[in-house]
């Protein structure tokens, strides 16, 4: 596909001219590099809670950001109106950043190279709303009807579909049309007037509507939430102390994201405040594990053609046989260390200016057998669900809170236990790591990552895998 | 603001035009400037304004709402016909409406929400006084070696909502806040902490200085911390993370989670679930805080509800479609962005302090031999479902009624319900930083997990 064809010339009539007078524009106080954002984002929203469809929403937000950096300093504006007048002041806005006259010999735009990890033809935005109405009714039945102790059931359906395109002076001229869908089941369940559990499941990502009948069905979610709240109202407490902690595969991968993703990000290790700054090709974790950041992979929710500042994305080898190898960057790092780039410039949306971000984070197989992992554990705890986690980069502390977790008495899975934090130190936690199953399996697609008030969509991945020491954070 | 008025009565009226039997508005624009500095050099500046409106429609019981960042007639039109057709799609739900027009209005006088100063201060005495705090924070002690910057941000902000039955309103408001986040180092590990200063014009925040100072001696104290072992001890909140205990109360007693039966103070409206010290307070009509606002996102006017007084649950919070669920009155307490329907959200949300029992937090302290005082919480790990706690933390372990070494890499855990009832001491340390405030809160005894 051509420029002109791509969304934003066809709906808007912008040329490759108007980019590159606006980023002369940009240019014209002495700032070193500036790109231009556009986007133009659909969203559609349904609850559904006690059965009845209490909301439906939809709508649409446009806007451009202009970025311009002059050394290390970034001056950032942007417009929720695309006329050229308010382009160009936005541009004049971000130049003030620079003083001097402009100076830059700017490189003509060139259409960067094309692929399509996410060939959606029908866009589940583009579809019948009351197709995707009775996809969430469908997860409330089967979750209503998966036992009698279920009695509240919420359904949250949503998608969204994002038009980007970005223009830099140094020449790159890309454009990314990103679709997403998600469905989410929250079930609450309770023994005859006990007190009520919640579980809750859900997956989607770049695909059509069709996923939703041909791999997961909503009654997959639906079962899987109602199903961990049952198991919750047997739960006993959690213990309290250093134990042997085994991790489930799929989304337990969070904890590479807390661990280790975070202080990988190149800012943080620029300006030297993660606990993995100056540690490139020290072990920071055991041999066994291999941890790789792609944001290659096939419709996955943290996949990306071209990141937001018009590279496209890759696979990132963070960390090989427990060596580190490298740092997620974006353009402002790799400008200044001289890196390469590895398709991590992320942003939420044009009012945001772009940082190295994760994309899939996940641990590569080993050799061991699911199952001689949880039998090697005379007591411990195994965890199978996550609800999320949180890092303090500066001093590698990270946290995550457990939403299915099981005692391990004798090697096998015993009582299912409550809430239950977990806590490490990135750079120390994944020494312990003593046994890595066969069986990597990538999380549903529900992930939303937080940095610096910014959330963007991203996946987590890890097989089985056995921690001989982590802190657990119980009452008992 | 005048204008934005015309625009969302004007979307109400097309909607009835369309078959809605009733419709709100809400109009949002915004103009953010913020700059961060680090290591004594400019590191960012942003400045740019955006606007955006959301409609929500009811046809009969059945409702439908859209949003659009495009306030030209057109994108109002487009706005109004999918929130129209949405509405001919979603189930009827007999509990759906506007408010009574009985229960519409706003409250009388200045809020002081709104100051002029902030929209002519200049870019440069902005990036001073965000320098300044950097550098009293990195001046401070030579241990503090690197920073994640300082920064300053404001925000002028104007708010319409109007409804089909016959309410109209608007306000303005400004902030302005500044911040400095110092990294420490010692024997290869480091830390970072921060403080930060919030008020609605430059001249009400505290000075760059005092900003870099105070995150300096907060990183600095927590330089060489340590895990300590298992144990069940008294644990003291600083104020700053006893607002967090606010956030959790708050979830819990919001209608939503109500009405869901997805509290553990569903149905505990009357009784003693807290400690004798414990008078929690909504209130979103004190001048100038930042809870403040003259009605809420319905056209409610704001009040001051109690919701706990002396350990007895006195109210929830709820909005109309909540306080209907649950055949009570809606306490004006309805927050919505532009898009979707409205949810529930707090007004200044504050624990009352009684000067019959508050104490100045040294006096709590010195009453301690062995505790934990946390002044950093991490991770997500409260169920306000049954009330299970469980989070990371950071603080100072207390012996002997002193502060004594700084401790990391453990959790705190136990029940939302048994922390109530054990709330030992409430300092007399209460100030409004932000919407949510509280003073120090010790509680007598909870699991510390470590080694």
């Amino acid at each position: 596909m051509a420029f002109s064809d791509s969304f934003f010339a066809a709906k808007f009539g912008i040329t490759q001219h108007d980019l590159e007078s606006y980023l002369s524009e940009a240019l014209s106080r002495g700032g070193d590099y500036a790109d231009l954002y556009f986007e133009y984002l659909a969203t559609s929203s349904i609850g559904i809670d006690e059965s009845i469809v209490k909301s439906a929403t939809q709508g649409v937000s446009l806007g451009l950001g202009v970025r311009v950096i002059s050394g290390e300093r970034t001056g950032y504006a942007y417009s929720d109106d695309l006329s050229p007048e308010k382009i160009r002041h936005a541009a004049q806005v971000a130049a003030m950043i620079a003083a001097g006259p402009a100076k830059v010999e700017k490189t003509p735009l060139e259409e960067g190279p094309r692929r399509n990890l996410y060939p959606v033809f029908t866009a589940p935005s583009e579809t019948a709303f009351r197709e995707r109405v009775e996809l969430a009714q469908r997860a409330d039945i089967a979750a209503r009807a998966y036992d009698p102790r279920v009695f509240q059931v919420q359904v949250v359906y949503a998608d969204n579909l994002r038009q980007v395109l970005v223009a830099t002076s140094d020449g790159m001229l890309n454009w990314d049309r990103q679709p997403m869908t998600r469905i989410s089941v929250f079930v609450l369940a309770r023994d005859k007037d006990g007190v009520p559990q919640q579980g809750h499941a859900g997956g989607g990502g770049r695909h059509e509507l069709d996923w939703f009948r041909n791999v997961r069905t909503p009654e997959y979610f639906a079962k899987e939430a109602a199903r961990q709240a049952i198991v919750q109202l047997g739960a006993v407490e959690a213990p309290a102390g250093e134990q042997v902690v085994v991790l489930g595969p799929g989304w337990p991968g969070v904890l590479l994201h807390e661990a280790v993703g975070h202080g990988l990000e190149a800012d943080f290790n620029r300006k030297g405040v993660s606990a993995f700054s100056g540690r490139i090709g020290q072990q920071v974790a055991s041999p066994l594990c291999t941890v790789i950041d792609d944001g290659t992979i096939g419709g996955r929710r943290g996949s990306l053609n071209v990141d937001d500042e018009g590279h496209q994305s890759q696979r990132n080898v963070l960390i090989e046989n427990g060596i580190l190898r490298g740092y997620l960057q974006d353009k402002l790092s790799s400008r200044i260390t001289g890196a390469h780039a590895t398709g991590s410039g992320r942003r939420e949306s044009y009012e945001h200016i772009p940082m190295p971000r994760m994309t899939n984070t996940f641990m590569l197989a080993g050799d061991s057998a699911p199952e001689d992992v949880i039998r090697s554990v005379p007591r411990g705890l195994y965890c199978a669900n996550f609800a999320g986690g949180q890092v303090d980069i500066t001093s590698g502390n990270f946290v995550f809170s457990a939403s299915e977790s099981y005692l391990i008495e004798d090697g096998k899975l015993t009582r299912p236990v409550r809430n239950a934090t977990l806590i490490g130190n990135g750079p120390e936690a994944m020494k312990y790591v003593s046994m890595v199953g066969n069986d990597l399996k990538l999380d549903e697609g529900v992930g939303v990552c937080g940095k610096e008030g910014q959330s963007v969509p991203v996946g987590v991945g890890i097989p089985t895998v056995r921690i001989d020491r982590m802190t657990v954070g119980g009452t008992a | 603001m005048i204008e934005l008025t015309e625009v969302a009565q004007s979307a109400i009226k097309q909607a009835l035009e369309k078959g809605a039997t009733d419709a709100e508005c809400t109009i949002t624009e915004g103009q953010e400037f913020s700059a961060s500095v680090r290591m004594g050099e400019v590191e960012t500046l942003k400045e740019a304004g955006s606007r955006g409106a959301g409609l929500r429609v009811l046809i009969g019981k059945r409702m439908g709402s859209s949003y659009t960042s495009d306030l030209t007639p057109e994108g109002i039109r487009q706005m109004v016909a999918s929130a129209v057709d949405l509405a001919r799609l979603t189930t009827e739900d007999p509990m759906s409406g506007l408010p009574d027009p009985s229960e519409l209005g706003s409250i009388p006088g200045d809020l002081q929400l709104f100051s002029d100063e902030v929209a002519g201060l200049s870019t440069d005495r902005k990036i001073d006084a965000a320098k300044r705090a950097e550098a009293a924070a990195l001046s401070f002690d030579p241990r503090i070696t690197n920073s994640e910057g300082g920064s300053f941000d404001s925000n002028i902000a104007g708010r319409v909502f109007a409804n089909s039955r016959g309410f109209a309103g608007s306000y303005r408001s400004t902030y302005c806040s500044l911040s400095a986040v110092p990294v420490a180092a010692q024997n290869g590990n480091m830390e970072r902490d921060y403080w930060f200063t919030l008020a609605r014009d430059f001249s009400g925040l505290e000075s760059p200085e005092l900003v870099g100072r105070t995150a300096a001696e907060r990183v600095i104290r927590r330089l060489g911390a340590v895990k300590v072992e298992t144990q069940r001890v008294p644990i003291i909140f600083e104020p700053r993370m006893a607002r967090t205990l606010l956030n959790n109360l708050f979830d819990a007693v919001q209608g939503t989670a109500i009405y869901r039966q997805a509290s553990f103070l569903a149905g505990k409206i009357g009784q003693k679930i807290a400690s004798d010290k414990i008078t929690l307070i909504d209130d979103a009509t004190l001048q100038g805080l930042f809870g403040t606002q003259p009605f809420d996102d319905e056209g409610v006017p704001s009040r001051r509800t109690p919701v706990i007084e002396k350990g007895v649950l006195k109210s929830y919070l709820l909005n109309t479609y909540t306080a209907r669920k649950l055949g009570m009155k809606t306490t004006g307490n309805a927050s919505r962005g532009i898009t979707g329907n409205a949810g529930i959200g707090h007004g200044n949300f504050f624990l009352e302090v009684d000067p019959n029992y508050a104490k100045a937090p040294e006096q709590i302290l010195a009453g301690v031999k062995n505790g934990f005082y946390v002044t950093e919480l991490i991770g997500s790990g409260v169920n306000t479902v049954t009330g299970d706690y469980s989070r990371g933390a950071v603080g100072l372990w207390i012996r002997d009624g002193e502060l004594a070494f700084p401790v990391s890499e453990v959790t705190i855990a136990g029940t939302l319900q048994e922390m109530l009832t054990g709330v030992a001491e409430i300092g007399n340390d209460l100030e409004f930083r932000g919407s949510v405030s509280a003073p120090t809160i010790m509680i007598g005894e909870m699991t510390v997990a470590g080694r």
